[in-house]
């Protein structure tokens, strides 16, 4: 196990890195407005959080972290097929991308 | 054998009323009236049975079973029962295949025979049961029938009003049935009939507790037996199609508080209080039902007040421990008022509807064998000599003179009464001219077969039915028949029997004997040779028309008991109802709208607020781990 790491990068690199990717995903998704530039933040975030499982898996010896990870990518992949397919279906109705406009779904 | 005998009319209830509609009328028929006939036939091989083995007890399984409350549900086939179970079976069937013929027009065919079924099923299981509880069954099985019979034809208000009337007026009497029940388990710890008498004959318990369990049993008997005060359902019970009152408010159901109160004889015997009441109650009965019936003019209502007072008079023979002399009477009455009913009901059908008698007259050209069957029926109820009335009236007088002449006298001017409004009715029907439309005239026919064999069979029992108990003066070997089979009932105390001397018998006889006669010829006199008829409402002096409603019974009820519930609903209907529980539960709806009204503009579309407002509260909660 221990051949698989990289000389000279600790976990805590790995942390910081996970952290700012997810903050990244945030940011932009509380900042853009176009729905596929949000679904791809939203697939940061995830994959930021993948990254610390994977990462805390290697240096804790525990493969449970690994499972995780597979997992959350077949949830992330069955999310962006299906949110891919309503943002089309929602651009042929409303022909744009931008969530500003998506408005009409309220009380 | 007992279980095929009570299934069947169950199984002919299933049929009928599951598939009925689809059958045609003549199978129904012959499914209702085939089932009770099969339950005859099953009863009267029983009783073969009984009389050579004695009784029999027959469990079918344990039904509750709590604590040291164990409850079978099993059957107890003694004398007693199996000669209920004869007359009902009998009746019954002869009551179906009359029934065939009033029907046969009735959209609610298959219905009525369904309720029919269901009621020999109820009432069965009434007399058969081995304790209370079962008895309790049958008892609302047959109050559940009386009701949907009586409001057979439901389109009608005033007919369903007289069934609620007749629900809940028996629901006052199951009541009293039910605590002394309770009180009875409470007492003995069980309930079986058997051990029940037992328990209470070894003398252990208090005559104060045996009197409160008896008086509330007597309770459900003057519910289910129109005693005084709970006997206004019965007349207005005449809402039912006619085969009903005949077989449910005369032959049947009424007498289960006689039957009742003889299944517990041992009990009756040992509280001496209950018996004083029950006397005077069914002589109070007795006379007050026949007074209304002098002024009655509806031919249903006036057998209905009779039935009223017949059953006192049986609850008097009852009263004075002669339990024997009640089920003589019971039989002999189901017999004569069976034909009467059905012979009016036969009368009914002819007059397309018709039931004021003041209405009829002179029918006894047209329909003749109605005319000489009620004829017998009318003769068998007012004693006439070697009827079958008579024997069973006048065994009941005698039991009373022993007990005491003032009430014997009493009796006997109520039978004197009887005998006035009974033969008013019948010559009033019968005799003279007649007093209908043209279009009635032009319809008058006898009734069919179907309708008509009956008459004859109920006829030849009223005739002849005296024999079952013939007084013993006529010589041991003949007389007295059903009291010595009545008598073989093991767990029964031995009833007091002080005969009287035979003179005294045969004198008091004569007394009864000359009073019918002269009941006869004076009615005859007045009814038939002066045309005397009844005259209408309004030009009825004050005394008759006192009497004519009911001495304002009704009125006096609804004044007390029915205005005062009214009035109390209405109160709390308005406050605690509306303003208090509609109060509370309108509220919290009102607040749910009102605050929604408002939190409602924090969802206002706009995905990116959403995003916002999520991301901030994620932050918020993980602050609380952090810090």
């Amino acid at each position: 196990m221990q051949l698989l790491l990289i000389p000279g990068i600790t976990q805590e690199h790995y942390l910081w890195l996970s952290a700012i990717l997810f903050s990244i995903g945030v940011t932009g998704v509380l900042i853009r407005r176009n729905a596929i530039i949000l679904l791809m933040c939203i697939e940061l975030m995830l994959n930021a959080v993948n990254l610390l499982f994977a990462a805390f898996s290697t240096y804790l010896s525990d493969s449970n972290g690994q499972i995780f990870v597979f997992f959350i990518m077949v949830v992330a992949a069955a999310e962006a097929a299906v949110g891919l397919a309503i943002l089309i279906l929602t651009y042929r109705n409303s022909r744009t991308t931008e969530v500003t406009y998506w408005d009409k779904l309220k009380w | 054998m007992i279980l095929l005998i009570i299934l069947l009319p169950l199984i002919g209830f299933a049929l009928n009323g599951i598939m009925g509609n689809k059958l045609p009328k003549s199978i129904v028929g012959i499914i209702g009236s085939g089932a009770v006939l099969g339950s005859f036939i099953l009863t009267c091989i029983l009783f073969n049975q009984v009389a050579n083995t004695g009784a029999i007890e027959y469990s079918l399984f344990q039904w509750i079973s709590i604590g040291n409350m164990q409850i079978e549900f099993s059957f107890l086939v003694d004398q007693l029962s199996v000669w209920m179970m004869t007359i009902i079976t009998g009746i019954g069937f002869l009551i179906h295949v009359y029934s065939i013929g009033y029907m046969h027009d009735d959209e609610g065919f298959s219905r009525f025979f369904a309720y029919l079924n269901l009621f020999i099923f109820s009432m069965l299981l009434l007399v058969m049961g081995s304790n209370y509880l079962i008895l309790f069954i049958g008892w609302e099985g047959v109050g559940l029938c009386s009701y949907l019979l009586i409001g057979f034809w439901y389109k009608n208000v005033a007919y369903g009003h007289a069934a609620r009337k007749a629900f809940i007026m028996n629901r006052i009497g199951d009541l009293g049935l039910l605590l002394g029940i309770f009180l009875m388990f409470d007492t003995f710890g069980t309930i079986q009939y058997k051990e029940v008498f037992e328990f209470a004959s070894s003398g252990s318990y208090s005559t104060e507790r045996l009197t409160l369990i008896t008086l509330l049993l007597f309770v459900g008997a003057m519910g289910k037996s129109a005693q005084i005060p709970l006997y206004t359902w019965l007349p207005d019970a005449m809402a039912g199609p006619t085969p009903v009152s005949a077989l449910i408010h005369a032959a049947t159901m009424v007498t289960a508080g006689i039957y009742l109160i003889v299944r517990s004889k041992v009990l009756y015997t040992l509280s001496p209080t209950t018996l004083d009441v029950v006397l005077y109650v069914g002589l109070a009965t007795s006379l007050f039902a026949a007074f209304i019936g002098l002024r009655q003019n509806d031919i249903k209502k006036v057998l209905a007040y009779s039935t009223v007072s017949q059953l006192g008079l049986m609850f008097v023979a009852l009263g004075v421990g002669a339990y024997s002399s009640g089920m003589f009477h019971v039989t002999t009455h189901a017999f004569f008022k069976a034909l009467l009913f059905l012979g009016a009901g036969s009368v009914i059908h002819a007059m397309s509807g018709e039931q004021d008698i003041r209405k009829m007259g002179g029918l006894k050209g047209t329909l003749k064998i109605t005319h000489i069957t009620f004829l017998i029926g009318t003769l068998a109820i007012i004693g006439f000599p070697l009827f079958s009335g008579f024997f069973s009236k006048d065994e009941i007088l005698a039991k009373v003179f022993e007990h005491s002449p003032i009430l014997w006298a009493v009796a006997l001017f109520s039978s004197f009464i009887t005998g006035v409004y009974m033969l008013r009715m019948y010559f009033v029907t019968f005799w003279g001219s007649f007093r209908g439309t043209e279009d009635q005239k032009h319809h008058l026919h006898e009734s069919p077969i179907s309708m008509t064999f009956p008459l004859m069979v109920l006829a030849v029992l009223s005739l002849v039915g005296g024999i079952i108990n013939l007084p013993h003066l006529m010589g041991h070997s003949v007389s007295e028949k059903l009291h010595h089979w009545l008598s073989q009932i093991k767990d029964v105390a031995v009833e007091h029997h002080a005969a009287l001397s035979v003179d005294m018998e045969l004198m008091l006889m004569g007394i009864a004997i000359v009073m019918v006669l002269c009941t006869l010829v004076a009615c005859y006199i007045i009814y038939n040779k002066k045309e005397n008829l009844p005259v209408e409402d309004y030009k009825q002096n004050s005394l008759a028309s006192f009497i004519g409603n009911k001495f304002y019974v009704d009125e006096l009820y609804h004044r007390i008991f029915v205005r005062p519930t009214e009035i109390a609903s209405n109160l709390f209907y308005k406050i605690i109802d509306v303003s208090i529980i509609d109060g509370i539960v309108n509220g919290i709806g009102n607040i749910a709208v009102n605050v929604s009204k408002v939190i409602r503009f924090i969802q206002n579309g706009n995905i990116e607020f959403y995003f916002l407002a999520m991301v901030l509260a994620i932050v918020v909660i993980l602050s609380r781990f952090i810090f």
